[in-house]
C-alpha cells in the first residue's frame, strides 16, 4: 500500500503472515505485537514501521490502541507477544535512543518540584544515581526549556502553570534526553494555539536534524499539515504509509467506522 | 516546669535521655524516610506492613525459646518482625498486580490477617512458662521502660542508613512517584523500586517498634512529610524538613512524656508530629489555610475595586455594599456613593485601561500577551509603552467622568 517499505507484511487473522521478516533498522518496527488488558486484546497483532527522518501520526479511534500500542513500543506496558525494534536493535539495548513524552494528564501536577527539576529528570540516566548534575548539563536543561518558550518559568512549582506551559516543560524534558527518536501521547490535546505552535516548531526541527517523531494524534484536520506518514489503527492495524498514499477517506471510513461522518470526511483535506 | 526543662536538656536521669535522644533519631529517619511513601501515595502500605510485624514477633520469640534462649533478644525479635513485615508487603504487591482486587483491599486484607495471627500468637505465648514475663504487648503501642544503650544504638545505626539510603534513591524515587511511566519508559525498574522504597519504610518500622509501636509508627512515617510539604515545593527539601518535624516531634514528645507520670511516649511523639502538622495546615505561606484565606480576600478585593471604579466610569450606581465600603476606604467615592475627584480620575484610568485592552485583543496578534487579559491585569504590565502608544492613537483622546453620578 506504500511505497516507502517493503510491502509492510499484512496481518491476517491477527496473524503475521512473514515470520521470516528481519527487522529493518527503521526507527521504530513493531511485529505481531498483542497487547491486552485482561482477556480483551487493546492491540491485535500489530506489525508497523515508522520511518526514519520524518514525522508519523498514530491515528485511530477512542479506545482503538493509540496509546497502548506508544507504550508497548517503550516497554512500559509488557505485551503479550510480538516483537519491537528500536533502529534494528531490541528496545531493552536501544532505551537511551528514544524520549518519550507522556499524557500530560498521566501526572498529579501538585507533586513538589519545579519547572527545570522535571527537566533535569530527563538527563537522570545520563547522571546516574550517585553523579552530581554538573553546570554544563545544566546548562542543557536550561537550553531546552528556552527551546520550548519556557525559561522564564524554571522556579516555577509545576501546579502553578497552564495546560499548555504543562505540556512545553514535558516536551523539554524529553529533549534535554537527546534522543534520536521522540515518541509523543497526544502533545496537542487541551493546548492552547500557542502551543501548539511552539510544538510543531520544535518537532519540525527535530525532524530536520535527522531525529524519527511518533506522536498519538487526534486531531484529524491538522495532519496532512504536520506529519508525512500515518498509522491507523483501530485495535489492529488498518493502514500505514505516506499522508498522500494512506491517509484516505476509505483507510479512515474503515478505521474509524460509523464514528466519522461523511459531512466530516468532506471538511478533511483526505484524498480519494 | 522543671521537669520539663530537666527532660528537655537530657538532665531527667539516664534512661529518660537515652529515650529522648533515641526517640528523635527515630523520628529524623521515619519522616525523611516516609516523604516518598506520601509522594507514592502508599501510605497505607506501611500501615499493613507495620501490622505484619506482629506475627514475626511472636514466632520469633517461640522459635528462641524452643532453641533454648529467653526469648527477648531484640535483635532476634526485629529479625523476626522484618521477615513477616517482608511477606505482607509481597502479598499485597502480588494481590493488587496479579488478582483483580485493588490494592485497598490488598491491605486491609493483609492487614487484619496479619495483626490477627500475631494477636494468636501472642495469646499463645502467654501461655508458655516462658511467655510470662516477655512483655511483648509492649510492641503494639511502644513502650520505653528499660530502654537499654542497644536499643539506642539500633536505632542510631539502623536510622542513620536509612537517611542514606533515602538520599541516594531520591532521583528513581522522585522520578517513580511523580511519573511512573516515564521513569519505566526511561528504563528504571518501576516495581524494584517501589519494593525499595518500602522496603526502607519496612526497615525503619522495624527499628521504630519498640519504642512507638506497630499500631503507630505510620503516623511517624507519614504526618512529618505531610507536615513538610506545606513548606517546600521542591522534594529533595521535603526528605530533609519531614527529617526535621519528626526529629523534634519524636525529641519533644518523649522528653514531655518524662516529664509527667503515666504518660504514654509513642502516643505523645504523635500529637506532637500531629501538632506541628496543624500549624502548619494554618500558617504555612503559600499553602496554609490562612495564607489561603488572605488570598482569596486580596482577590476579591481587587475585583470588587475594579468592577466598582468600572461602574463609576459608566456612571451606574453601586449597589453592593463590600465595593462602596472598599472604594470609600480609598477616598474614591463619598460615603453617599458619590465620586470625589480622585474616584472620578480612577475610573477615567481604569475606564482606559479596558478600551487599549479590546483594542489589544482586537488587533494584536500574539495570542499569548492578549491571553493575559483578565479584566484585572493592567495593560503596562503587559505591553510596552510604544504598543500602548499605537493603541491609544487608534481610541482618540482620553474621556473625562461625568460627577454628577450619584443623581443619575
Amino acid at each position: 500500500m506504500t511505497h516507502m517499505e517493503q510491502p509492510t507484511i499484512a496481518a491476517e487473522d491477527g496473524r503475521a503472515t512473514a515470520p521470516t521478516a528481519m527487522p529493518s533498522d527503521a526507527p521504530l518496527v513493531l511485529r505481531g505485537v498483542t497487547v491486552s488488558y485482561g482477556e480483551k486484546p487493546a492491540v491485535f497483532s500489530v506489525d508497523a514501521t515508522f520511518p526514519a527522518r520524518s514525522m508519523s501520526a498514530i491515528i485511530g479511534p477512542n479506545g482503538a490502541g493509540k496509546s497502548t500500542l506508544l507504550k508497548a513500543a517503550l516497554g512500559v506496558i509488557p505485551r503479550l507477544s510480538g516483537e519491537i525494534h528500536i533502529f534494528g536493535r531490541p528496545i531493552e539495548k536501544t532505551r537511551e535512543r528514544i524520549a518519550y513524552v507522556p499524557q500530560r494528564a498521566s501526572v498529579d501536577w501538585d507533586f513538589p518540584t519545579t519547572v527545570m527539576d522535571v527537566v533535569q529528570m530527563g538527563l537522570y540516566r545520563k547522571v546516574g544515581l550517585l553523579g552530581r548534575l554538573s553546570g554544563s548539563l545544566r546548562g542543557r536543561a536550561r537550553a531546552c526549556l528556552d527551546r520550548v518558550g519556557m525559561a522564564d518559568f524554571a522556579h516555577r512549582q509545576i501546579g502553578q502553570l497552564s495546560g499548555g506551559q504543562q505540556q512545553r516543560v514535558f516536551l523539554a524534558r524529553a529533549l534535554a534526553q537527546d534522543a534520536d527518536l521522540y515518541l509523543l501521547d497526544e502533545p496537542f490535546a487541551g493546548v492552547d494555539a500557542a502551543t501548539e505552535v511552539a510544538i510543531i516548531d520544535v518537532l519540525k526541527l527535530l525532524k530536520t536534524q535527522g531525529r524519527a517523531v511518533v506522536a498519538v494524534h487526534h486531531d484529524l484536520s491538522t495532519v496532512r499539515d504536520y506529519f508525512d506518514h500515518v498509522f491507523l489503527i483501530n485495535v489492529r492495524r488498518i493502514a500505514e504509509g505516506s499522508v498522500e498514499a494512506a491517509f484516505t477517506t476509505a483507510n479512515l471510513q474503515a478505521t474509524y467506522g460509523g464514528r466519522l461522518a461523511a459531512t466530516h470526511l468532506d471538511e478533511l483535506s483526505v484524498a480519494g | 516546669m522543671t521537669a520539663f526543662l530537666d527532660a528537655l536538656l537530657l538532665q531527667a536521669g539516664y534512661n529518660a535521655a537515652l529515650v529522648a535522644i533515641g526517640a528523635g533519631l527515630l523520628g529524623f529517619a521515619a519522616g525523611s524516610s516516609g516523604t516518598f511513601l506520601f509522594l507514592r501515595k502508599r501510605a497505607l502500605v506501611s500501615d499493613a506492613v507495620a501490622h505484619a510485624t506482629l506475627p514475626g514477633v511472636g514466632l520469633a520469640f517461640i522459635l528462641m525459646v524452643a532453641l533454648g534462649g529467653d526469648g527477648r533478644s531484640l535483635i532476634g525479635l526485629l529479625a523476626g518482625s522484618a521477615v513477616t513485615a517482608w511477606i505482607g508487603l509481597l502479598l499485597i504487591e502480588w494481590i493488587a498486580r496479579r488478582t483483580r482486587l485493588a490494592e485497598d483491599a490488598a491491605i486491609g486484607a493483609v492487614l487484619g490477617v496479619f495483626f490477627g495471627l500475631g494477636i494468636v500468637l501472642l495469646t499463645v505465648i502467654q501461655a508458655m512458662s516462658a511467655g510470662r514475663q516477655a512483655g511483648l504487648e509492649s510492641f503494639l503501642l511502644g513502650s520505653t521502660a528499660g530502654m537499654l544503650f542497644q536499643d539506642a544504638v539500633v536505632i542510631a545505626v539502623g536510622g542513620t542508613l536509612a537517611v542514606l539510603a533515602t538520599w541516594l534513591l531520591r532521583r528513581p524515587m522522585t522520578l517513580v512517584a511523580f511519573d511512573s511511566d516515564y521513569a519505566a519508559a526511561i528504563g528504571y525498574d518501576v516495581r524494584r523500586i517501589d519494593l525499595l522504597m518500602m522496603g526502607l519504610v519496612m526497615a525503619v518500622s522495624v527499628i521504630g517498634l519498640k519504642l512507638v509501636g506497630l499500631i503507630l509508627i505510620v503516623a511517624m512515617l507519614i504526618i512529618p512529610p505531610v507536615t513538610a510539604r506545606f513548606w517546600t515545593d521542591r522534594s529533595n527539601r521535603v526528605i530533609w524538613i519531614a527529617g526535621g518535624v519528626g526529629g523534634a516531634a519524636g525529641y519533644l514528645g518523649a522528653v514531655l512524656s518524662a516529664s509527667a507520670p503515666d504518660l504514654p511516649t509513642g502516643p505523645i511523639i504523635v500529637l506532637v508530629a500531629a501538632a506541628i502538622f496543624v500549624v502548619s495546615l494554618l500558617f504555612a505561606p503559600e499553602r496554609g489555610v490562612l495564607a489561603a484565606v488572605l488570598r482569596h480576600r486580596r482577590f476579591q478585593a481587587r475585583v470588587h475595586r475594579r468592577q466598582g471604579l468600572l461602574a463609576l466610569a459608566a456612571q451606574h450606581l453601586i449597589r453592593e455594599p463590600y465595593t462602596l465600603r472598599l472604594l470609600a476606604r480609598e477616598g474614591l467615592v463619598r460615603p453617599d456613593g458619590v465620586p470625589t475627584e480622585a474616584g472620578r480620575a480612577q475610573a477615567a484610568k481604569i475606564a482606559r485601561d479596558e478600551r487599549r485592552w479590546a483594542v489589544a485583543r482586537e488587533i494584536h496578534q500574539d495570542a499569548g500577551l492578549t491571553g493575559r487579559y483578565d479584566g484585572l491585569t493592567p495593560i503596562e504590565e503587559v505591553f510596552t509603552t510604544d504598543e500602548i502608544a499605537e493603541f491609544d492613537r487608534r481610541l482618540g483622546p482620553p474621556v473625562p467622568v461625568n460627577p454628577a453620578v450619584g443623581d443619575a
